[in-house]
């Protein structure tokens, strides 16, 4: 397989906390926006019915160049909609830290190098009250050897599929995969 | 041989590859694709120099951005235009079928699908929308996907997935009067929570179950996603045969008879086992009202909304002070009673005829309230065109609601039918998410019998104290 993307292997960057639980992909990218026939420019339409609040975490200045966000249990519920992680990619996030994530986000956003981390209430509370303190607190993730944490800080595991984590780690997408088991399929279709 | 459930022999029938350290390579009989999430997938293919491998396996329509007013009326606007002429061109290009609005056929994807009989028992059915798991109401393994697996489905007819969990949904006893598969969704999934279900695919079980009918099956199955389960399943039995046979799609002759044989199989083996249960007695069941931006936060209507300090966690008591904050509900108020100032009867939940026909035993011989707008907007032309052979359109006209088009609408307010900032809509949709039916609009999701109620009264109420016609 060749790399059709940017890998991803480790990753230190500040970051933006958003400590709510069940965003919906409603929020992280609200219907009006769909109706473009591109992946690309959603960036700018990012949560566009909450960061116009000052209090918004995204928009203060303090969130400029963040590569990674902090959020909440069950993430990116709702619609299936693949324009919420390239809403966030666009953006500019390139991982999210979360209690946890909604299933047909989490599968989306792999296949757009933006990196799901499920981390426990411990390490998520200390993340959250670090940004508090310092604005310019970073966390580190080292995508091979699956671990999170603050930089200079303790590092914590993390579970990530293994077939997910090879195509982040060389940068290839699931299509080559699947394109490659086309006779397995012709064979499938022959048996049924 | 080891007792299974229905998923698993679902599941087992389509595995067509399975190795070590990878996702299943699945195979899926039928990809169902509109306008919205999939443009980006068909430059996927032409980026590739790839053909849609199975367009006989492919159906596509439009539903989203499409409006509900007369058709000669225009879209609403030019980027919308813009998605479903790319549409069009699309299903030209790849030789995909298209039901799109000139069609008569056209309505909703998760509507269309089973009328003409392409949602069959034991299939495997994708499309790029999370409603997808509509169609598990006949027994097929059905999940929404995102763009990137509409593309990897168009190139391959396959798609990589990790084996999901099993959850019972187990539902017995008589349903009280003037409760429905409706309420039995918002009851199960303010039980679950939104996320409750997450990694799962329910089956649902149990009396209840078994008397529904098909629409009924697909109200319940279309709001599994609702609980974060990617699908919902009920075994098919006599009632799902019965709406099958002689539709469009559906097997004929010998062939018929042989599916029957194969569909008969279907059931989850006596003895076969769950990752998790949940069960529900509906004789308690009382008709049901969501108060919240999730709709995981539903009520009985003759409750009481709730207060933030009485959650059981401090992130739940949260979760609700920012819910009443948006709606500008109090804690502790009843819901019957509050202000309605639209009423939206639609979307793939609740846009068939048997929930039409509910909403227009309530609404004939009545008047809407002064000052509110109603919607009824079907879920196809087929449904439209029933309708109005039973002089449905009528009830609805003469009792003040506007009868519309067949579409998605006001559900995700992406075509002009939208809520106005700070209005209270009771809508039979799927989604009360903050801004969901437009921005700054509240809603409120209950059945096509409660929404109708509260149309006629104006604000929320228990529908069974309006009902027994006409006062």
């Amino acid at each position: 397989m060749t790399a059709e993307r940017e890998p991803f292997t480790t990753l230190t960057a500040t970051y933006v906390v958003l400590p709510i639980d069940d965003v919906d992909t409603d929020q992280i990218i609200p219907a009006r926006f769909l109706k473009t026939t591109d992946k690309h420019g959603l960036g700018a339409s990012l949560f566009a019915d909450w960061k116009e609040r000052p209090d918004f975490p995204l928009a203060r200045s303090d969130a400029a160049g963040a590569r990674i966000l902090v959020a909440g249990a069950n993430f990116g519920c709702g619609s299936s909609r693949e324009h919420a992680p390239w809403a966030l990619v666009g953006w500019g996030f390139r991982a999210i830290v979360a209690l946890s994530f909604a299933d047909i986000f989490q599968q989306n956003a792999l296949k757009n190098g933006l990196l799901p981390v499920t981390v426990d209430a411990t390490l998520h509370r200390r993340l959250i009250e670090a940004r508090h303190v310092d604005v310019v607190a970073r966390i580190a993730i080292d995508l091979p050897a699956q671990t999170v944490g603050l930089t200079g800080g303790p590092r914590a595991m993390f579970d990530i599929d293994r077939f997910a984590k090879e195509c982040l780690v060389h940068g290839v997408d699931e299509l080559g995969y699947l394109l490659a088991r086309l006779p397995d399929i012709e064979r499938h279709e022959a048996a049924h | 041989m080891t007792p299974s459930t229905l998923f698993e022999k679902v599941w087992r029938d389509h595995v067509v590859r399975e190795d070590a350290g990878a996702p299943a390579v699945l195979y899926v009989d039928l990809h169902l694709v509109h306008e919205v999430t999939s443009p980006q997938a068909f430059s996927g293919l032409r980026a590739r120099g790839l053909r849609v491998r199975r367009a006989d396996r492919t159906f596509a329509t439009m539903d989203h951005s499409t409006p509900t007013l007369p058709r000669h009326l225009a879209v609403v606007d030019p980027q919308a235009q813009t998605q479903l002429r790319t549409l069009e061109r699309n299903c030209a290009d790849f030789g995909v079928p298209l039901y799109g609005l000139d069609s008569e056929e056209q309505g909703i994807v998760h509507v269309i699908g089973p009328e003409l009989g392409l949602t069959q028992p034991g299939r495997t059915i994708v499309c790029g929308d999370s409603h997808t798991s509509t169609h598990g109401a006949f027994g097929a393994l059905a999940f929404g996907i995102g763009t990137s697996e509409v593309e990897h489905v168009l190139a391959t007819q396959s798609l990589l997935q990790r084996r999901p969990k099993t959850m019972q949904v187990r539902v017995d006893g008589t349903l009280p009067w003037g409760v429905g598969a409706k309420d039995i969704a918002l009851a199960i999934i303010a039980k679950l929570g939104v996320g409750g279900a997450t990694g799962h695919v329910l089956e649902y079980r149990g009396s209840t179950i078994d008397a529904l009918d098909m629409e009924e099956r697909m109200t319940l199955c279309n709001m599994s996603i609702e609980a974060g389960a990617r699908a919902g399943m009920i075994a098919p039995d006599g009632t799902t045969f019965r709406w099958l046979e002689g539709r469009r799609f559906a097997p004929k002759g010998d062939a018929w008879r042989a599916a029957l044989a194969r569909w008969r199989e279907l059931r989850t083996d006596e003895g076969a086992s769950y990752d998790a249960t949940v069960t529900l007695d509906a004789t308690r069941l009382e008709p049901m009202i969501t108060y919240g931006t999730n709709p995981g936060m539903g009520i009985a209507v003759t409750g009481h909304v709730p207060s933030p300090g009485s959650a059981p966690t401090t992130a739940e008591g949260a979760a609700i002070a920012k819910a009443l904050d948006y709606m500008q509900l109090a804690a502790g108020a009843p819901i019957a009673g509050q202000r309605v100032d639209v009423v939206f009867i639609g979307s793939c939940t609740n846009s068939r005829l048997g929930d039409l026909r509910a909403a227009a035993g309530m609404l004939r011989g009545r008047q809407v309230a002064s000052g509110v707008r109603v919607l009824v907007v079907p879920g196809s032309k087929a449904v439209k065109r029933q309708a109005e052979a039973e002089g449905l359109d009528a009830v609805f006209r003469e009792a003040g609601a506007e009868w519309r088009e067949a579409g998605c609408s006001m559900c995700i307010a992406m075509n002009g039918d939208q809520l106005r900032p700070g209005e209270y809509a009771v809508s039979t949709s799927n989604r009360n998410f903050e801004g969901r039916q437009g921005r700054g609009g509240r809603t409120l999701l209950a059945s096509p019998l409660t929404a109708a109620a509260a149309a006629v009264a104006g604000r929320v109420v228990d529908p069974r104290t309006m009902m027994g016609g006409a006062s």
